[in-house]
């Protein structure tokens, strides 16, 4: 469990970032916490694993506050992978980025061997074991990135901006798994800007304007909500922007998923019908 | 006349083992709007980079084909020289910036053109203006979060002016609405001076409705082209895995129900929203 208390940060540039935020994550929720750029997103998930920590207020990470230990036990519970992946990948070949941690946390050979493969297959990356991680596309990096955090297995999983360079095939993958991940009971929180990604997966969403959580609730309801989604400068799912411009018809706006607008739409097309 | 035109172009990284791009054949007219799309690693990047000369004067390995960028064949005209006609927006801005200001960063490629002092301050505060990056001026990029570094590699390479600018994925760090507003500019950029744009976006349901021209690439090839009302209802085009605007999906559906909806296929919501309250109304 997350659970994060009236906490302030300020960059030593003077920025604010955060201006007392509150929030509790339980254990095995999916939380997407979306907004504005430059509205304390990375800054606030930054202090789930200890990089950084609360100038005012505090952070705890299933009841250790996070200013007592250090990143690398953190770590092993909580799995961070960046918004860029090349601020994270370092290694000659995909496999060595992906064991690299793995041998850190002390994991045998075997095991170590294990967790490669699987993780390579998991993100379909079998091919490029032992590509240097710099031939791969953008796209292509941002997965490795990814499976080398997944291979130590972390309780509390943090994604920032995974969908990035995904095609649509890929993001699907990524949700599917993101929703295995958290059917297993893991804790998964994402920062992203896609809209149309946090439509399809209805997770929990956060909404975050200048250093402040302006929004908390169910994605169908915080997402189709006009004013709170402008100030968080972000766009409704494009359903939700059709049933929005019609809504003077009476349609519900919250309808963010394409199937649930075909049965409403089918309805009042037949009912006029007859 | 077409102002990028590659001609069986195919082409292969050092120490790769097979090509990027191969047989690559395609056209693009001056002032068009034209997005290139496909799944990750299909080669949309390598191509992109064979616009303006980086493919094969900086990544070198073996290009075979043409490529004519403004009526310059590439391989024989160095970037420098390019750089006048096509600008780059990479994908990553962190390989783009590295002044110690964002206006010197803006000014840079000016400078470089040997353009006038005074025009060059005229072009730098118009570019920081329209991408929304005027406050942020003095302050040094890399200190920038990756959505404000994005603007100012945007900045740049309008302050330019140049005939094409080439965009890879140019907003993918910018929440939703700093990137419509973006590409609002873009495409305003794009109808009245008359600039050639060419984007590489999955993110069709912010961008399709822009676009005059499309193209699909899978696996190095161009597998789709052409208008994007046709190309993105084909079901080609859903099966290759493109990220479909939801609008076009819903209408898609619905045709496919059996509902009667108008003849041209909605790229966006306004669209898809304006054809419905048409039926509604007939239905009446």
């Amino acid at each position: 469990m997350i659970e994060v208390k009236n906490v302030y940060f300020t960059y030593p540039n003077g920025v604010e970032a955060l201006k007392g935020v509150s929030l509790t994550i339980k254990d095995g929720e999916f939380v997407a916490i979306m907004g504005q750029n430059g509205a304390g997103k990375t800054t606030l998930v930054k202090h789930f694993n200890g990089l950084l920590k609360p100038k005012k207020g505090n952070v705890w990470v299933d009841g250790v506050d996070t200013r007592k230990v250090s990143v690398a036990t953190l770590a092993r519970k909580v799995g961070f992978v960046f918004q860029n992946p090349d601020n994270q990948l370092f290694s000659e070949t995909v496999e060595n980025e992906i064991a690299f941690a793995l041998k850190n946390f002390g994991f045998k050979p075997p095991v170590i061997e294990k967790r490669i493969s699987w993780a390579l297959n998991l993100l379909g990356l079998k091919q490029y074991r032992k590509t240097s991680p710099f031939m791969l596309s953008g796209g292509e990096r941002k997965r490795v990135a990814l499976a080398s955090v997944l291979a130590w297995n972390p309780k509390i999983l943090i994604l920032d901006e995974p969908t990035i360079g995904q095609d649509y095939q890929q993001k699907e993958k990524l949700r599917q798994f993101i929703l295995q991940m958290n059917t297993q009971g893991k804790t998964v929180i994402i920062v992203t800007h896609d809209v149309e990604f946090v439509a399809e997966c209805n997770p929990r969403v956060m909404l975050m304007s200048k250093g402040k959580i302006v929004a908390d609730g169910e994605a169908k309801k915080v997402l189709t909500d006009p004013d709170v989604v402008t100030k968080a400068s972000i766009v409704p799912p494009q359903v939700s922007q059709i049933f929005i411009q019609l809504s003077d018809l009476g349609f519900p706006k919250e309808t963010i998923d394409i199937y649930t607008a075909r049965e409403i739409l089918l309805n009042a097309l037949k009912g006029k019908d007859s | 006349m077409a102002v990028i035109e590659t001609k069986k172009l195919t082409y292969t990284y050092p120490g790769g083992t097979k090509p990027s791009i191969r047989d690559v054949s395609i056209k693009i007219e001056k002032g068009e709007f034209v997005l290139i799309t496909g799944p990750s690693g299909c080669g949309k990047t390598t191509l992109c980079r064979c616009f303006n000369g980086l493919i094969p004067h900086f990544y070198q390995g073996e290009l075979k084909g043409e490529v004519f960028v403004t009526g310059l064949k590439v391989a024989e005209h160095p970037i420098y020289e390019l750089a006048k006609h096509v600008g780059l927006v990479f994908q990553n801005p962190e390989n783009q910036l590295f002044a110690l200001s964002v206006e010197k960063d803006v000014a840079f490629g000016l400078e470089n053109l040997g353009m006038a002092r005074e025009e060059i301050r005229k072009r730098v505060d118009w570019a920081m203006k329209l991408t929304g990056i005027y406050e942020l001026r003095e302050r040094a990029p890399n200190e920038l979060s990756g959505g404000q570094q994005q603007r100012v590699a945007i900045a740049s390479v309008l302050a330019m002016q140049p005939e094409v600018i080439v965009l890879d994925e140019p907003t993918s760090f910018l929440d939703p609405l700093g990137a419509k507003k973006i590409f609002e500019v873009i495409y305003e950029l794009n109808r009245k001076l008359g600039i050639t744009v060419v984007l590489v976006e999955h993110r069709l349901d912010l961008t399709a409705r822009y676009a005059d021209h499309i193209i699909i690439m899978d696996n190095g090839k161009v597998v789709l082209e052409g208008k994007p009302r046709e190309i993105l209802s084909s079901e080609e085009a859903r099966l290759i895995g493109v990220g479909i605007p939801k609008a076009t999906r819903l209408y898609q559906i619905l045709r496919k129900d059996g509902v009667k909806l108008g003849g041209t296929v909605p790229l966006c919501s306004e669209e898809m929203a304006a054809m419905l309250r048409e039926a509604l109304k007939l239905n009446d």
